[in-house]
């Protein structure tokens, strides 16, 4: 309870302080200097505004921990220190010269946003960290080998060494068994969208289509995951049905169609920027020579932004593969090892979650498994993505 | 020569080909989007209507022994179904039982709540709305279905009967389902609401703003403005620009990790949730904030550099207020994103049953997107309706925020 209390009154103090000195940047610099005692308490002032905020950051704080009367006290005494501490600010700033002032201001605003920078840096590795961390505990337990290139993965079974299956072979090829699909409906579909766009929409089409493309993009997943559930793959399996095919009620086919569905806007956004991108006189001088429109697309323009366009396919894929949430809610939870799309498999994500929610206890291999899980998640993903930015820097310094 | 013109239609003929593959293309992809709306309204729209029954109950002190010392033990032994199937008048005993059959279940609950908010009910008669169950709802919307042979319609004459002559003087209507906004979770689908789900998304989303949003802000000022064009520099922007396409569900794997197991903080909570996703779209809100500030023309700094400004001063007074749509733009939308997701909240156990709303970000929580998964998991019945309603409610702050964004993009952006 200790170190929980603790936690919390850091947290919240630092957000208030950053809420405070974000909220300084923003209007207290505006200060001219002025002297007399009572226009320093005006709303320019640094201190008075700091002081304002630092009241008004709290006192919410106040609202949520009401009902616990011990942390209630506890924040009063931090209440009180940041009070003090801001009149004692107020003053010296009062006593000093203009030009310290402001040198002293700007040094504060300088180290709070290299500190804001470093944090980012700090989350990447605090990320790195825990999952490499608690990999390498799960490793102890079971060989990295087996996890590598094992090929059963039942991690409630108990096996020889009294642990279960960690095979991932399963996992990962049932993830990109469903990724498989999905790629192969949004590739097509966000490429040709794409260069319809750019090439040959009007501007008024334009204006309508794309909104609504990046629609897709901003739905929530759990809403296509509920998609996949009550409608594409109960379709599917009375499609399935009516021609004799035995399609499973968590068949990768249909989850694949939904995430190819999903993931269709972020292969097109990108094939978008990269098709309009390429220079116009490639474009121009392939029509004066008597190529029709679609034949200037096919053999000047998309060879000349294929590496762009390789790379918004990357980007779509490392999406798919980290995908969670309609996988979990429409896509099966053994793991079997299979390249058939009518079948139910399971994927890195799902055994995530199964592993992770519901009790469980830390530094036991079922939880542990996760994080390695993670692990490789991350290293996929991130691989993926490196790759796609550095082909796309590659392609705007070509033509830039 | 018509060897020519053969190719040459060949070709025109492969280029409209062409074009209305793309055509074909677009319409598909946007014909699934309507259907995949389409479909969750119409299975949603049930869910805010409902039908209730105006009656008058009679709250006798005998039938309610209420003890304000224990208001909840000695409710719960209270028969509210009997209460309201004596309020129902009528002098067929046997059809009585049948129209009492048209009650919902979850009216007693109902009952229960209303009463025990207000115990000086006890002793009186009041009218009140009773919730009538779904095969009501269901013949006051598709009247009919009188026609259709008996056997095929779970409502008997005298019922479909009984119904009419309610609805037509008035004790019988479909009225707002208000109960879906004011209630908690709850197992069974007529009780079931997202009031707790509401609540917790709403200090998820405080805290994650309060955190994410000067964060993200400072970084991008921070490596746009002031930092030096070293290697470390560019190793922060790398990371960040990484960090942006690291899998949701990581970012839950590090909040369990470092908030629960490391500073433990209660599992479920929504300030644990908040500062997941904190961490999640702070990315979003640097490269807005960068690109933001990346279409503020030269110009405007030089001239206020001349003007004696310091470095602070050109960027804070000048260059951070002009690109102020741009940034908040891109705060929106990763809030937008931040309410929609749930992967990550998942992994710290926010998918704990809630019934009470919270009232800190320190209760277990769950929020809107988690609730609407685990309804969707739920294998009873009713429960697929309330899925599709609640993501409609989703799918509408989603909306007005994308509206928001899009509004501010308009309004006060520059063209430089």
């Amino acid at each position: 309870m200790a170190i929980n209390g603790i936690g919390f009154e850091l947290v919240f103090f630092a957000t208030s302080l950053m809420v405070v000195i974000s909220v300084v940047i923003a209007l207290g610099l505006i200060t001219p200097s002025n002297h007399t005692f009572l226009k320093s308490f005006s709303a320019r002032n640094l201190t008075s505004i700091s002081i304002v905020v630092l009241l008004s950051s709290i006192l919410p704080q106040f609202y949520f921990l009401y009902n616990e009367k011990e942390s209630f006290v506890r924040w009063g005494w931090v209440f009180l220190i940041s009070v003090g501490l801001s009149v004692i600010l107020w003053i010296i700033y009062n006593r000093t010269h203009f030009r310290t002032r402001r040198r002293v201001v700007e040094n504060i605003v300088r180290g709070f946003l290299l500190f804001a920078a470093v944090l980012a840096v700090f989350i990447t590795f605090a990320i790195a960290f825990s999952l490499i961390y608690e990999a390498v505990k799960f490793f102890q337990f079971v060989p990295i080998m087996d996890f590598l290139v094992g090929t059963r993965w039942s991690p409630s079974a108990v096996g020889d060494n009294g642990l279960g299956h960690f095979g991932a072979v399963p996992l990962f090829a049932g993830t990109f068994l469903i990724t498989g699909i999905a790629m192969l409906i949004a590739i097509p579909a966000g490429l040709m969208s794409a260069i319809y766009l750019s090439c040959y929409a009007n501007n008024r089409t334009r204006d309508v289509v794309k909104p609504l493309l990046e629609l897709l993009a901003g739905i929530p997943t759990v809403v296509y995951g509920f998609f996949a559930l009550v409608a594409i793959s109960p379709l599917l399996q009375t499609l399935g049905q009516s021609v004799g095919l035995p399609i499973a009620a968590e068949s990768a086919l249909g989850v694949g169609i939904v995430m190819g569905f999903m993931i269709i806007p972020y292969v097109a956004s990108l094939s978008d920027d990269m098709v309009s991108s390429v220079p116009k006189v490639l474009k121009e001088g392939s029509l004066a020579l008597g190529a029709t429109y679609s034949e200037t697309i096919k053999q000047v323009i998309v060879p000349a932004a294929f590496p762009g366009i390789m790379a918004s396919f990357l980007l779509a894929m490392s999406r798919a593969v980290g995908e969670t949430m309609i996988v979990v809610m429409a896509a099966g939870y053994s793991a079997r090892m299979t390249f058939n799309p009518l079948e139910a498999v399971t994927t890195v994500t799902v055994q995530i979650v199964s592993l992770l929610t519901g009790d469980q206890e830390f530094s036991s291999p079922k939880t542990l498994a996760a994080f390695a899980l993670g692990l490789m998640l991350l290293l996929i993903t991130l691989t993926l993505n490196m790759i796609a930015m550095r082909i796309v820097r590659h392609y705007r310094e070509k033509y830039d | 020569m018509t060897k020519q013109l053969q190719l040459l239609r060949k070709r025109n003929r492969s280029e409209t080909r062409f074009r209305l593959y793309g055509l074909w293309t677009i319409v598909v992809v946007l014909t699934l989007l309507g259907l995949m709306l389409v479909s969750i309204g119409i299975r949603g729209s049930s869910v805010f209507q409902k039908a209730f029954f105006h009656v008058e109950i009679e709250f006798a002190q005998k039938d309610i022994p209420y003890d304000p010392l224990h208001p909840q033990e000695s409710l719960r032994k209270v028969n509210f179904r009997e209460l309201i199937y004596n309020s129902i008048q009528h002098p067929d005993t046997l059809q009585r039982n049948h129209i009492q059959q048209l009650i919902s279940p979850g009216a007693e609950i109902m009952l229960y709540n209303r009463v025990l908010k207000k115990p000086d009910m006890i002793g009186g008669k009041y009218f009140v709305w009773i919730q009538a169950s779904d095969d009501v709802d269901y013949f006051l919307k598709h009247p009919e279905i009188k026609n259709k042979p008996a056997l095929e319609r779970r409502l008997s004459d005298a019922q479909m009967d009984y119904l009419s002559e309610q609805a037509a003087i008035g004790t019988l209507k479909r009225k707002f389902n208000w109960q879906f906004f004011t209630n908690g979770d709850s197992r069974s689908p007529e009780l079931a609401g997202i009031k707790a789900a509401l609540v917790g998304s709403f200090f998820t989303i405080l805290v994650t703003l309060m955190l994410a949003f000067p964060l993200g802000i400072a970084a991008a000022v921070y490596i746009e403005e002031f930092a030096p064009r070293n290697r470390f520099v560019r190793f922060i922007e790398l990371n960040i620009n990484n960090l942006a396409s690291v899998p949701s569900i990581v970012f839950g794997l590090l909040g369990l990790m470092v908030f629960i197991n490391v500073m433990g903080m209660p599992r479920s909570s929504s300030i644990v949730g908040g500062l997941t996703l904190a961490m999640m779209i702070m990315p979003t809100i640097f490269i807005a904030t960068r690109s933001a500030l990346h279409t503020v023309p030269k110009t405007i700094s030089r001239a206020a550099e001349a003007l004696g400004a310091s470095r602070v001063q050109v960027v804070f007074h000048h260059k951070v207020p002009l690109a102020l749509p741009g940034i908040l733009t891109g705060t929106i939308l990763g809030v937008a994103r931040a309410l929609g997701e749930s992967a990550a909240l998942l992994m710290i156990g926010m998918v704990a049953f809630v019934v009470d709303a919270p009232t800190s970000p320190r209760d277990p929580a769950t929020v809107l997107p988690v609730q609407i998964f685990n309804w969707a998991r739920n294998p009873e019945q009713g429960f697929e309706d309330h899925t599709a309603a609640a993501i409609m409610v989703l799918l509408l702050f989603l909306m007005v925020m994308n509206v928001g964004a899009i509004y501010i993009r308009k309004k006060f952006e520059h063209r430089w």
